[in-house]
């Protein structure tokens, strides 16, 4: 009973501060606003650790309850509540703490905002966002059925969609956003799609009545085409898969993370990289019960995965902008937490997610200070030499590109290994293509990554950065930065162990045991943190890493001249990967412009000239005319004659009633 | 009757004599007929609110039953009554003639008490078609209640108003000359015009199609459904906005409620072999008319086309009981997309009313509805931008608002009747909210498009009321639709069992 009271004030105290920052924005002014959803985001963090502390240090069991019934139809309810497990209870401090850090910044970050007037309570407006977000990711990680975790997921997409759109005078950020919420939709199609399955099939939308029935359908078949016949886990598994898809913006349903950059810098931080892209990622883990009942459908996770990571990744390279070096490293590093769940990895998936959640937050964050500092620039060509003039801002950028890189001993390094030691493992269909894509990527990840690092920290200072003044950012931006690299460099050696020997998720999620590569690894290869840092020095992934390092060092500080000339020698390499593969290109033209055609074919051809010139007017042209010819002898009269028409009738009514 | 007290009666009249008084006693005299209309407004409202609290949700019985010999040489009777079907259909009505009332009170100018006593005479007349249980009756409710709304467009309406006035009176009185034609056939071999004779009856095959194919005709144009849709865009763009929001939010209802309250029950035969006819339309009208509505320049033809296509989601939910006995064996899952059904009706009566009153406001502003013509409303009006954007998603299908409740239970019963029915249906997810959030985007966000747009002012009080009151009314739905559905439920139980029981 408190434990469920506990949860509530943990879920609705976000919520409340968006309520009065967004709705009374003036009256409390930005003091105010900033001051009451701190306030909410921070009692939300310190009751999740105490939840975490309660699950995952304590042990305490699995905690499902329902809040209220949303309704009863047909005997199946639909309810809201918590399921609380070591899954959700990790999620749960994760995204209030990430929250915490990035509403903090905020006060820093808007406040050197000089993109917008000043009479509109924007400042007030975003932090109402922010909390709103936050409510939402939380209700859809404490989520025990479909339902809620289906609101939570559309509810994070509206708040993404008003954050991107965040500065709404600008053309860019408004169809962005447009962008953004539209693709989200189509895999929200899938996911709703799953969802009707998993009704028609289990009949429920409870997680564990749903668990409980899945062994009773893994020989049941669904048919999409007659005479086509598909396992119904397979399908189910297929058409949810496609949700994560849009949320964690894996290909081709990823087109949207790039632009969303259009947002301000803390989302990006908060939103598009550390909590809600990973929604997908927790979705599949949450419902691993079922997902390890289809090789078929771990399998095309996997590939998808893989993929993404790499092809992602590649496009880092040609990236100028220095919040899109950091959005593709993102859409590449989802790419390997969805790997790592194809390989029933679901745990170092999840692991990779968590360690990501702070490094990437504090990549963001770190690049937005250098924004800040440059007056909002955003071109690394037009920085250079800036490490003496944030130091701060420097040293936690480091941190955080070389946990994201997998230097050994940092969080980031634990997690990626394990991913890539999962796939290796691994003896699922595509597990030797995603493991070569996923090895190459680490090269890649170290190249782009240090590209950016050394083109804005080191070599000669910039025109710009000499001709002004650069200096480091306010104590509410750089103490959220400091926080967060804590966790990014030291929160992996301790989680790994239990992450490999199953004991941290506990039963929340649950791996068949011919699929349980982690468990494998855990007991022939594991021998200790400190062993695994030694032999992975050693190791393909490391010295792949460090090669990329190098390179990037020598291309951009040592010969500039090099990077240059590659690419003048390969114009068309460049051009593709500078389009993004085309991708963009091809919804537009295919989706975009052929549903406007369409649609306009459909108006035009079939209601305009079918329906009403062919079929209506016809008989429709007689009576305008002795309508015109009445008109014009009763010019005035008309609804005077019709008054008189219905108190005949009603004086009918009464007189026969009497 | 409500401790012999006639409540029906009360909710037809009322208004009723209210607007007659109105239009009597308010010639030159604005601020009377403007409150008189507002103050019977509420009362009604606060009438109506008894039918909730004193129903009884555990039979699906008539309740409040009045029955009075009206003419009896053809056993016609003032016959009065409500079910779980029918009630919320009146509070919807009675609810949203007050925000009716409200918007229209700086805005019209001319012929005020002609106007209040149009809408008066309106909402009893709208009461009556719910609450009739004498189909004769229904009828002639259901028939007035063209002449008021004719009266609104032609007179208040815009500039085509002629044409659209014909064009909306011909359409729906071409349909219910076939209802009336099908009513009398059935007295004829009754001997009654009672609806609940009517439900009982045994009826032939043969009979049953034509009976059918009559109302399919009279409440497919009311919906409205694909092909017989075209006069709704044009109604609207024409209407004033009270014109609008009425016809949006309550009549198109009287189609939906036609089917449930005639059509299912009267001919469960027929609708079982032409179930499919229902659900194709339905479904041309979610996915064609969702596409149709993206190429819209116009607002308002915009949100029209966006009305067809939601209320696409309440006719295929209604018709779905067939098929998912054939694909499963059983009826479990078909009370899901008929309450899915249901509660799409009350929802859509928010949203398309508040759509609707939304760009009543900006029109009253700057009296145009291109889409064009605007740009970055957001920043002159936030609060009116707020109201807009959360209206659009509740349009869009946002879960949490009342938009999402009915398209999700339609969708997942869909889905079971045919694993097609529900891919398409699902695809308004991303039609819907295409439509919705380009002009979202068109309208409200951006630079400020020009100098009328700078200028504008944001809502007034009496503005800011009522999006207020139905914001709050769409939250509450999203978010708590459990009371609304258990008053349905034992009416839903009953159809559907009229609507699988042979009367051959």
């Amino acid at each position: 009973m408190i434990l469920k009271f506990l949860l509530t004030i943990i879920l609705l105290s976000p919520l409340f501060g968006a309520v009065a920052a967004g709705l009374f924005g003036r009256q409390i002014g930005r003091k105010g606003a900033h001051t009451i959803t701190i306030f909410g985001v921070a009692v939300s963090t310190v009751l999740s650790a105490y939840v975490f502390w309660m699950f995952v240090v304590n042990g305490h069991s699995e905690f499902n309850t329902s809040l209220y019934t949303w309704l009863v139809s047909d005997g199946m309810k639909f309810e809201i509540g918590y399921m609380i497990d070591n899954l959700s209870a990790t999620m749960m401090l994760v995204v209030t703490f990430v929250s915490l850090m990035v509403h903090v910044y905020t006060i820093g970050y808007m406040d050197h905002d000089e993109d917008y007037d000043h009479h509109n309570p924007y400042y007030q407006r975003f932090f109402s966002y922010i909390s709103l977000f936050t409510f939402a990711m939380l209700s859809l990680v404490m989520a025990n059925n479909f339902l809620q975790l289906f609101f939570g997921w559309e509810a994070v997409g509206l708040v993404s969609y008003l954050l991107i759109g965040f500065y709404m005078k600008r053309e860019s950020a408004i169809q962005a956003n447009l962008k953004a919420f539209l693709v989200n939709r189509v895999g929200d199609f899938g996911f709703l799609i799953g969802i009707a399955i998993v009704v028609m099939y289990f009949n429920t939308l409870d997680y564990r009545e749903f668990f409980a029935g899945l062994e009773a359908h893994t020989e049941t078949t669904i048919s999409f085409f007659p005479g086509v016949e598909w396992s119904v886990i397979t399908a189910m598994c297929l058409f949810l898969f496609v949700g994560a898809m849009g949320k964690s913006a894996q290909m081709p349903l990823h087109v949207w993370l790039p632009e969303s950059m259009e947002g301000p810098t803390p989302i990006s931080a908060l939103i598009h990289a550390a909590t809600m892209v990973t929604a997908g990622i927790f979705m599949v883990a949450r419902l691993s019960p079922a997902f390890e009942l289809s090789e078929v459908a771990l399998s095309a996770v996997m590939i998808i995965g893989a993929t993404t990571a790499f092809m992602m990744g590649a496009l880092g390279i040609v990236q100028n902008d220095i919040k899109r070096v950091v959005a593709y490293s993102t859409l590449s590093q989802l790419g390997y937490m969805v790997a790592a769940l194809g390989a029933s990895a679901y745990a170092a998936g999840m692991f990779h997610v968590l360690t990501h959640a702070f490094f990437k937050a504090l990549l963001f964050l770190a690049a937005g200070s250098v924004i800040i500092a440059m007056h909002h620039i955003q071109d690394i060509r037009q920085m250079g030499g800036m490490k003496k003039h944030m130091p701060i801002t420097y040293w936690t950028m480091l941190i955080g590109s070389l946990s994201l890189i997998g230097f050994p001993g940092f969080a980031g390094f634990f997690s990626k290994d394990s991913i890539l030691m999962a796939l290796e493992a691994s003896n699922a269909y595509g597990a030797d293509y995603a493991y070569i894509l996923l090895v190459l990527g680490v090269f890649i990840t170290a190249f782009y990554s240090f590209r950016m690092f050394f083109l804005v920290f080191h070599g000669e200072e910039s025109e710009y950065v000499k001709s002004h003044t650069i200096s480091e950012s306010p104590k509410v931006v750089t103490i959220p930065l400091i926080l967060l690299a804590i966790p990014a460099v030291i929160m992996g050696a301790p989680m790994i162990a239990s992450v490999w020997s199953g004991d941290y998720f506990g039963t929340a999620i649950q791996v068949l045991p011919e699929h349980d590569v982690l468990g494998a690894l855990y007991h022939h290869h594991y021998h200790g943190i400190v062993d695994m840092v030694i032999h992975s020095l050693t190791t393909l992934p490391v010295m792949l890493a460090t090669a990329g390092v190098v390179l990037a060092w020598f291309f951009y500080l040592k010969r500039p001249d090099i990077p240059a000339r590659i690419k003048s020698s390969c114009p068309r390499g460049f051009a593709m990967l500078n389009n993004a593969y085309g991708f963009d290109r091809f919804n537009e033209v295919v989706f975009q412009n052929g549903a406007r055609k369409l649609g306009g074919y459909f108006w035009r051809s079939i209601d305009v000239k079918i329906i009403d010139k062919g079929i209506v007017t016809n008989s429709f042209e007689s009576v305008m005319n002795m309508a015109s010819a009445l008109r014009l002898s009763q010019t005035g009269l008309l609804y005077h004659y019709a008054f008189v028409m219905i108190f005949g009738l009603l004086a009918m009514l009464i007189w026969v009633l009497w | 009757m409500v401790f012999g007290f006639p409540i029906l009666s009360t909710l037809v009249w009322l208004p009723i004599v209210g607007g007659a008084l109105i239009l009597f006693l308010g010639r030159d005299r604005d601020s009377f007929a403007k409150w008189t209309a507002l103050g019977v407004s509420i009362l009604t409202f606060l009438a109506s609110l008894t039918l909730w609290t004193a129903f009884d949700s555990n039979t699906s019985a008539m309740q409040f039953v009045e029955k009075t010999e009206w003419i009896s040489q053809f056993n016609i009777y003032y016959y009065l009554g409500v079910d779980g079907l029918s009630m919320p259909l009146i509070l919807l009505t009675t609810f949203t003639q007050i925000l009716v009332i409200a918007s229209a009170w700086e805005v019209i100018k001319e012929r005020v008490e002609q106007y209040m006593g149009a809408f008066m005479i309106m909402q009893g007349l709208m009461i009556g078609v719910f609450a009739a249980l004498d189909s004769i009756l229904f009828y002639v409710f259901w028939e007035a209640l063209l002449i008021p709304m004719f009266i609104v467009i032609g007179k208040w309406g815009g500039q085509d108003r002629v044409y659209a006035t014909l064009k909306f009176f011909l359409y729906t009185f071409f349909g219910s000359v076939f209802m009336l034609v099908a009513f009398i056939y059935m007295y004829f071999q009754s001997g009654s015009f009672s609806i609940l004779d009517f439900h009982a009856m045994p009826i032939a095959m043969t009979a049953q199609i034509f009976i059918f194919l009559a109302f399919l005709i009279a409440f497919a144009v009311k919906v409205p459904m694909f092909p017989v849709h075209t006069w709704l865009p044009d109604a609207h763009v024409q209407a004033p906005t009270a014109g609008s929001v009425v016809l949006a939010a309550i009549m198109l209802k009287m189609g939906g409620y036609g089917f449930v309250r005639f059509s299912l029950p009267i001919t469960p035969d027929a609708s079982m072999t032409l179930d499919w006819l229902v659900i194709a339309l339905s479904l041309i009208a979610i996915f064609y008319i969702g596409l149709v509505a993206m190429v819209q320049s116009d607002m308002k033809k915009l949100v029209a086309y966006s009305s067809i296509s939601h209320m696409g989601f309440v006719t295929i939910g209604m018709f779905l009981v067939y098929d998912i006995i054939q694909t499963t064996g059983s009826s479990q899952g078909a009370m899901i997309g008929m309450e899915g059904a249901m509660i799409q009706m009350i929802s859509h009566g928010f949203i398309s009313g508040a759509m609707f009153l939304m760009i009543g406001v900006l029109y009253d502003r700057m009296h145009t509805r291109e889409i064009s013509a605007y740009g970055g409303v957001v920043n002159v009006m936030p609060w009116f931008g707020f109201f807009a954007v959360l209206f659009s998603m509740s349009n869009s299908g946002l879960p949490g608002t009342s938009g999402f409740v009915g398209e999700f239970m339609v969708i997942l019963a869909a889905f079971k009747a045919n694993v097609w029915y529900g891919l398409v249906a699902a695809t308004t997810l991303i039609i819907g909210a295409a439509y919705t959030l380009w002009m979202v985007k068109r309208v409200y966000f951006g630079p400020v498009a020009n100098e009328q747009v700078g200028k504008l002012k944001d809502l007034s009080k009496r503005e800011f009321a009522i999006m207020a009151t139905l914001a709050f009314a769409v939250v509450l739905l999203g978010v708590y639709p459990a009371p609304l559905i258990e008053v349905m439920h034992s009416s839903v139980a009953n159809l559907l069992v009229q609507a699988t029981t042979s009367k051959l």
